[in-house]
């Protein structure tokens, strides 16, 4: 067995692919930088990322794979999941070492890596529908709707583009708390990738999501309240579920949702 | 303005819609448009909130008025019921409308009302709404409206314009129960909107085929809603029903509605502990079953099984009732066949015919795409599960169905069946 040690970048893990072949090593374990190497390993590999290489990898992939395949790695990669990188990897040497003109391997469900890869690309779409679901937005004072997420994995780049076509005439703030960036959108103007260098004079509160008071429009607080409102009298109480409630939206979205605050 | 007098309405107008079971968002595309606020994203709609009973939230669910001059038994608007009584008015339900949708909050709106005066005066008021929704506050999420029964056909070909679904609501699949509960309504007022509705959607794919751009009537189509354990008919009458509807090219969703006994007084009705949940999701499953799973009603439900069984679910209840039609191969049957497999749902069953071009799918294979093996196992030959491997399988013919049942059977399930059924089902005469 070779062992292979990346920094954690897709970069990094296709340049491996790159080195696995070019020094005609397999199979091989993929490792992280500062992880324990195993028992009896012999000296590893270490990895050094290279744009030149990973991008030719990357091509060779564009050629193989449908468009549909590509981004399944793409998106399985922002669920930044360290379980992800060996089945990825796997996959990503088994796509190369296919005879030419054989079916595409992506849709071999019977494989353990493509499938592993397939549903943790399933989970992020998930994610990213439930934060479509999910974000509440606040008003503040000066217009701005502002709306505090914190997800399992990182997928904002894939739901900006909804709220763009949604609320096209409106300015909002999408902000990660968890990764500490957000997207902040202008009516005719692109959207900007924004990092704040000190989040501690932010105007709002980074573990409620909620906006201070006094920046805060004057009527919001009312919606808020008719919002609950809502959402109580909507419920038929002889019908109580929890158990679906709870499966639908898991508590721990809950906390950035003005209903259940 | 809004006041604390908006929010007092906004409650019971909530709570007089709330019985109303259609929710979804969904079946139609439209997106962002300049100088517009909102998009609908079709697919499966978006659910912005999950309430206590476990419904989505996905519509601002809110009737314009409960005052209703009908006095339908199993409603608790009817006119005869001494409740708190609200009424919207027109530009409060425009503010809240957009004020939720701009905060994420909803997809759109869902509006009904009680009848008021004429039919005809309240369809008016309805349409008003929505047209002041798409013209004065450009508002392009979703618009479901509930269209009042009798009103004329221009009404409704106006509301038409502006929304994206509009429902009528048959109640019972049998008339003679519907003009027992409510007297002053009978099967040709939900179907005569209905076959307008249709009419419409109809005329303007043929219109959009000669004009591309011309305004678009209904694009989601049309709904529709049955009670359940209110009348004593069977699940083959209500299901028998819902495949007619589903044969109507604009009928995209057939809703079924557990009797809450809101009006316990009202000798016609049963007096029910709770409503019948067990029942109500196994309909829903029986209609799944027809849109998804290539059933059809006769094969569902039939002369000797005119009530789906309670204990299990109907896909298993056809398989324990045809054991001829398995053990199903995993590696060679068709797409059609495996759907019929107990455990297997449309998505695994499109892997395993997407997986077995590379390999023989094996069991483990199977569990790992997500198929119920408990199930399944019964009904399926695959790699190691066949005849000729040493241990003889023990499919459902070499068990028989008697004995298979109670295998499959889960205590949940048991135990929530022989709970509903316990229910006093009283039909005073």
């Amino acid at each position: 067995m070779n062992y292979y040690i990346f920094d954690r970048t897709l970069d990094g893990l296709l340049t491996a692919v790159f080195d696995c072949f070019a020094l005609r090593q397999h199979p091989v374990t993929l490792l992280t930088r500062g992880s324990q190497l195993p028992l009896f390993a012999g000296e590893p590999h270490t990895v050094t990322t290279n744009g030149e290489k990973a991008s030719r990898v990357w091509k060779g992939l564009e050629q193989r794979l449908s468009a549909g395949g590509l981004r399944i790695i793409t998106l399985s990669w922002l669920s930044e999941e360290e379980t992800l990188y060996q089945p990825l990897f796997s996959y990503i040497c088994k796509v190369f070492r296919q005879p030419e003109g054989a079916a595409s391997i992506e849709r071999n469900a019977s494989d353990e890596d493509v499938l592993h890869v397939r549903n943790t690309c399933r989970r992020v779409l998930h994610e990213s529908q439930r934060m479509k679901q999910f974000i509440r937005f606040q008003k503040a004072k000066d217009g701005t709707y502002l709306g505090v997420v914190s997800p399992d994995h990182n997928v904002l780049p894939l739901i900006i583009d909804h709220f763009e076509d949604r609320f096209g005439d409106q300015p909002w703030l999408i902000y990660d708390a968890h990764r500490h960036y957000g997207y902040y959108h202008t009516p005719d103007e692109p959207i900007v990738r924004i990092t704040f260098e000190d989040e501690t004079t932010l105007p709002f509160d980074l573990d409620s999501g909620k906006l201070n008071a006094d920046t805060l429009s004057s009527d919001d607080e009312l919606f808020q309240q008719l919002w609950r409102t809502y959402f109580k009298a909507i419920c038929i109480r002889e019908r109580t579920n929890p158990k679906k409630q709870l499966s639908d939206m898991p508590r721990r979205y809950w906390k950035y949702m003005t209903e259940k605050n | 303005m809004l006041t604390e007098k908006t929010m007092e309405r906004l409650r019971i107008l909530a709570e007089s819609a709330k019985y109303d079971v259609s929710c979804s968002s969904s079946g139609t595309v439209r997106s962002g448009k300049k100088g517009m606020v909102g998009n609908t994203v079709g697919g499966v709609g978006i659910c912005h909130s999950f309430a206590d009973d476990g419904r989505c939230i996905s519509l601002l669910k809110v009737m314009l008025t409960n005052h209703c001059k009908y006095d339908c038994a199993y409603c608790i608007n009817r006119r005869s019921n001494d409740i708190p009584r609200a009424t919207l008015s027109v530009s409060e339900i425009e503010e809240i409308v957009m004020e939720f949708y701009r905060r994420n909050y909803i997809e759109g709106l869902f509006l009904s009302s009680g009848v008021v005066r004429t039919p005809d005066y309240t369809m008016e008021r309805l349409t008003a709404i929505v047209r002041d929704l798409r013209t004065i506050h450009r508002f392009n999420g979703y618009i479901h409206l509930k269209t009042i029964p009798g009103a004329t056909k221009e009404l409704l070909t106006e509301a038409g314009r502006y929304a994206d679904r509009m429902s009528v609501n048959i109640e019972t699949p049998k008339e003679e129960s519907l003009k027992a509960l409510a007297p002053e309504k009978d099967h040709q007022s939900v179907f005569l909107p209905m076959s307008q509705i249709q009419q419409g959607v109809l005329e303007n794919k043929e219109d959009r085929k000669k004009f591309r751009h011309a305004p678009r009537f209904v694009p989601a189509g049309q709904s529709t809603q049955m009670i359940v354990g209110a009348t004593q008919e069977t699940d083959r009458d209500i299901l028998t029903m819902s495949a007619t509807m589903y044969q109507q090219p604009s009928m995209r969703r057939v809703y079924y509605s557990g009797y809450i006994s809101v009006n316990t007084y009202d000798p016609r009705l049963p007096v029910l502990k709770q409503p019948p949940l067990v029942r109500e999701n196994r309909l829903y499953q029986a209609d799944w079953l027809m849109r998804f799973y290539h059933f059809s009603v006769d094969e569902i439900v039939d002369d000797a099984h005119s009530h789906l069984d309670l204990e299990i679910d109907p896909k298993l209840a056809w398989a324990l009732r045809h054991p001829e039609a398995f053990p199903v191969d995993i590696n060679t049957a068709d797409y059609e066949r495996i759907l019929r497999v107990p455990g297997i749902g449309v998505k695994s069953a499109m892997l395993i015919v997407n997986s077995r071009r590379f390999n023989r799918v094996t069991s483990y294979h199977l569990k790992k795409m997500g198929v119920v093996m408990k199930k399944a196992k019964y009904f399926i030959t695959c790699g190691e599960l066949t005849s000729s491997f040493s241990q003889p399988i023990v499919g459902i013919n070499e068990l028989h169905p008697e004995r298979l049942r109670p295998l499959l059977l889960s205590k949940t399930q048991q135990k929530r069946a022989a709970e509903e059924r316990q229910l006093s089902f009283e039909f005073l005469p």
